[in-house]
């Protein structure tokens, strides 16, 4: 009898450390399943990029004798700069620096100033303004173009830089909402104590409210910074000429004389990304709040 | 010395002048040309004629222009992929993973590409001696063809390029979502013996079911106006032109424009945006910003 307790109990133990045998294989199952399938996606991400990574080293005749994933031979160096130099790209820079400093600028300083006054101030039309920056988020702008075209023709600015300073200039419900929200948690107090020390609500607004308002600037500059430099519709209908490409439409120039090296337009491309990759990595963070913060509020 | 109320005056109308007049000049009075110009046969430069609404039954009798519009069907089922996608990642993610940043960094990057890199980037990737069918070469697999010409397929590549550079932005989305979520929660899912689908269905899913329709709403959105990924890829040749390739074809690039139809294309595609917007603001009706 108490033999066959024992052996029962031998064989209950057996089947438990079979049980957990069992929950072991499957939790290490499922935890390598987890990683195969995120490396799956990885490289799904990387495929296309690292052909164009290793031809932008190759030189023209490797290229095409060449598999599109065997590693460079020639380290052609120079392609960059023939990219950089001959296919315009120094200019591209050049011109989307000039345009993203000023319509930056332009851009968080109206926003600023829009948003103190709508925040700061009760007036008569106020809900008349918050309603007009709220209608125009359902508007299209590519759809708009068409008449935009005109009217930028009309005042003599198509195929001039300020056709693409001007429409990148205006503010948005966006930039305003994130810094009326962030003008929430700036007290009231700090500007009355100001006024009682005599300042005036621009100094105000200049010395006090604009430095504590730098979060959401930074913000702002982000999400508009990252639309201005992948922006490609506004450089191409409105400043055509080469002289005044900005990257995006530089780098589309490229499929005239490039068209058969492709181991230059991939060097194209790697520079046009390279800053963005280090923005990425210096200010990941600030990115990821910036661009989630800019659609959530949309 | 001003008084404050005389500056308070100064102030509104000074802060207010330059956003105002660049709002008014490039959202609101294109909007109102647009309008105009749909009921005008127009080239741009010689008089207009009105022609009542024969722009917008072109729109719909036309087949050149027809189909552009019905090809938004497959960025929108591209965009359904594309949400899925990020949603499974992000639970994925959202797990005890090691070098969890790296992974999220890497799906996010391509968002940050510009279009027109990753369009020339998937030309080569998909053209009849590119990267996709060097792969099938290694698998043996002849006579591949050329992706970006053939029927049907290249819209769903070029929908499956929209994929791969916004997936990553939903992602990023529904992890912020899903790390909003109390740990204790989950916790307590674990202690009464839930599973991991039990975790995703019962808590993780309800939680963010807002932020996901937010994110599908922004993609019907974008997939109507698709334009820069085909555009640089195949310029709207095979099949694969958008509603906005055309529009700004007719209205901008050819030597005969026609203003008059192509901002009668231009008024659809804002009637369509608007009705899903309202859709939108009727579903998140409690969250007013304003």
């Amino acid at each position: 009898m108490q033999e066959l307790i024992l052996s029962d109990n031998h064989n209950i133990n057996k089947t438990k450390t079979r049980q957990e045998t069992a929950k072991v294989i499957s939790k290490y199952f499922f935890l390598s399943l987890k990683y195969v399938i995120l490396g799956l996606f990885v490289i799904t991400v990387f495929l296309p990029i690292i052909p164009i990574l290793f031809g932008s080293l190759k030189d023209g005749n490797e290229f095409f004798a060449s598999g599109v994933l065997d590693f460079p031979k020639s380290w052609k160096w120079n392609n960059y700069k023939t990219a950089f130099i001959d296919g315009n790209m120094l200019t591209g820079f050049i011109n989307t620096l000039i345009i993203m400093i000023v319509s930056l600028a332009v851009s968080v300083l109206t926003g600023a100033m829009t948003s103190y006054v709508l925040h700061r101030f009760v007036f008569k039309g106020q809900k008349v303004v918050k309603n007009l920056f709220l209608l125009a988020t359902l508007i299209p702008n590519i759809t708009n173009n068409i008449a935009t075209f005109q009217i930028i023709s009309w005042l003599n600015l198509f195929n001039t830089r300020w056709a693409g300073i001007l429409l990148f200039s205006g503010t948005d419900i966006i930039s305003v909402y994130i810094m009326m929200q962030f003008l929430d948690s700036i007290s009231k107090s700090m500007d009355e104590s100001a006024m009682i020390d005599g300042a005036s609500y621009l100094r105000i607004f200049l010395v006090i409210i604009f430095p504590l308002l730098m979060p959401a600037i930074i913000t702002v500059f982000i999400i508009k910074g990252v639309a201005i430099y992948n922006d490609f519709v506004t450089p191409f209908l409105f400043m055509p000429s080469p002289d005044l490409a900005m990257i995006s439409t530089a780098l589309y120039n490229f499929k005239g004389p490039f068209a058969a090296s492709w181991e230059i337009i991939s060097a194209g491309v790697i520079l046009i990304t390279l800053p963005m990759l280090a923005s990425f990595v210096v200010m990941q963070k600030w990115i990821y709040n910036g661009l989630v913060m800019g659609s959530v509020k949309e | 010395m001003i008084r404050y109320k005389t500056q308070r005056r100064i102030m509104i109308t000074g802060f207010l002048f330059v956003p105002l007049v660049l709002l008014l000049l490039f959202t609101y009075l294109p909007s109102l040309f647009v309008f105009y110009f749909s009921f005008q046969q127009w080239n741009g430069i010689s008089d207009m004629e009105f022609v009542k609404f024969q722009n917008y039954v072109a729109i719909f009798t036309d087949p050149e222009i027809f189909k552009p519009l019905l090809n938004s069907f497959y960025y929108m089922v591209g965009a359904v992929v594309q949400m899925a996608l990020g949603l499974f990642l992000a639970t994925l993610l959202s797990f005890k993973v090691v070098l969890k940043n790296v992974f999220k960094g890497t799906f996010f990057f391509p968002y940050l590409i510009n279009s027109v890199a990753v369009g020339l980037m998937f030309s080569f990737f998909f053209r009849s001696d590119g990267v996709l069918n060097s792969i099938l070469h290694i698998f043996a697999i002849r006579n591949t063809p050329d992706w970006l010409r053939l029927n049907f397929w290249n819209n769903v590549l070029l929908a499956g390029v929209s994929i791969w550079k916004y997936m990553g932005f939903n992602l990023v989305m529904f992890i912020g979502a899903i790390q909003s979520i109390s740990k204790e929660i989950y916790e307590a899912a674990e202690i009464d013996g839930a599973n991991k689908f039990q975790i995703f269905f019962k808590i993780i899913y309800p939680a963010i079911r807002n932020i996901i329709l937010l994110n599908l709403i922004l993609a019907i959105k974008g997939a109507v106006s698709v334009y820069e990924i085909p555009y640089t890829m195949t310029g709207g040749t095979f099949g694969t032109s958008t509603f906005v390739i055309k529009t700004l074809q007719i209205g901008i690039s050819t030597r005969y424009r026609q203003v008059g139809l192509a901002s009668a294309m231009s008024f659809v595609l804002l009637g369509i945006v608007l009705v899903v917007t309202v859709i939108q603001r009727l579903m998140f009706k409690e969250k007013n910003d304003f």
